[in-house]
């Protein structure tokens, strides 16, 4: 009996104070629990639309970097088989040319890489390709900005610094319509 | 007992209305969760392929997903298995790209039409044939800026 009485006297309020750290405990765990689905791809600019397809064959044979992907995911370079994981080094070599060899490239600004695909090629293939392709230049742009500007990566460059080794060497990988070969 | 229960009326006890803003800031958080991450429901399955050379897209607004891949499960029975594109929330042909472009541009405010983006989110299995004439259809309508979407990769090329 003397217990209920003490009880009584105490004010009859619900203790609020731990009320936030429950608001903030489920904040948390919501934070947590949601994935934020950062979507990263390889960003791409398409050609403008033409009726006609640009014809490649009227360039000097030695600037054009023909790729060609069939439908069963085969490789072939210039008109020869080759292994996926040699394509960036041999594009690299292809567009710098370091050795002034007389099939590669004239100058880095003259190459223009030109890719090919079946209907039948596996997109995952495809991608692959493209992003090789991508990849060397990503790497010539960064070995050309740490030569001219003290080691800075091609990331970090301003936007007219960017530009400028953007035009000595450009990316141009030209699409012809696919062929329909394979197609399910 | 009777002497328990009066003492009790004559305080009059009142609810706190102290914890009433932690109430309304977790509704708040929970919807602001919910809302911004709820994306359209897939309909077709879709395991991006994965590659080394990716770019993060910066303003989400900016950006329409076109999804390609094998129908799932439940509309395997109506619409098949081979693969097919995905508009907002439903299936779609190629020919209805160019009205998709245009309804999410109104959206868009038209100082920043230029940095619209076009994500393929595209299965790695699907073969080229309807990604270029995705392609062709995005370049007839003057979407030229597209991503295709990718996990990064970690390991070595075969």
């Amino acid at each position: 009996m003397a217990r209920k009485s003490s009880r009584d006297r105490m004010k009859n309020e619900i203790n609020a104070g731990s009320m936030a750290d429950i608001a903030f405990l489920l904040l948390i765990f919501f934070l947590v629990t949601t994935t934020i689905v950062e979507d990263k791809g390889i960003l791409v600019m398409l050609p403008p639309w033409s009726e006609d397809e640009p014809d490649i064959t009227k360039l000097n044979t030695r600037n054009v970097y023909s790729v060609l992907v069939n439908a069963n995911n085969q490789l072939l370079v210039r008109g020869e088989e080759q292994k996926l994981r040699d394509l960036k080094n041999n594009t690299i070599e292809f567009i710098t040319n370091p050795q002034n060899k007389e099939d590669l490239a004239i100058s880095p600004d003259k190459a223009i890489i030109s890719l090919k695909n079946d209907r039948g090629t596996n997109y995952k293939t495809y991608l692959e390709v493209y992003n090789e392709l991508k990849a060397a230049y990503n790497e010539i742009w960064n070995t050309e900005s740490k030569r001219r500007y003290d080691g800075r990566l091609y990331e970090d460059l301003l936007r007219a610094e960017k530009k400028a080794i953007r035009e000595d060497f450009p990316l141009v990988i030209s699409e012809a319509e696919p062929t329909a070969f394979g197609e399910e | 007992m009777s002497r328990f229960s009066s003492r009790r009326g004559k305080e009059n006890p009142e609810v706190s209305t102290a914890s009433l803003p932690d109430i309304i800031f977790m509704l708040l958080f929970f919807f602001m969760v919910v809302t911004v991450l709820r994306d359209s429901e897939l309909k077709v399955a879709v395991v991006t392929p994965s590659a080394t050379e990716l770019t993060k897209l910066e303003k989400k607004s900016l950006v329409n997903y076109i999804y390609v891949g094998k129908p799932t499960k439940q509309f395997q029975e109506i619409y098949g298995t081979s693969p097919r594109m995905q508009l907002g929330d439903k299936f779609a042909i190629v020919e209805d790209i160019p009205i998709f472009l245009q309804q999410h541009k109104l959206n868009v405010p038209e100082s920043q039409h230029g940095g619209i983006t076009s994500s393929l989110r595209v299965d790695g299995n699907v073969t080229m044939g309807i990604v270029q004439d995705i392609k062709t259809q995005l370049r007839k309508s003057g979407q030229l800026k597209v991503n295709y979407s990718a996990k990064p990769r970690a390991e070595e090329l075969k």
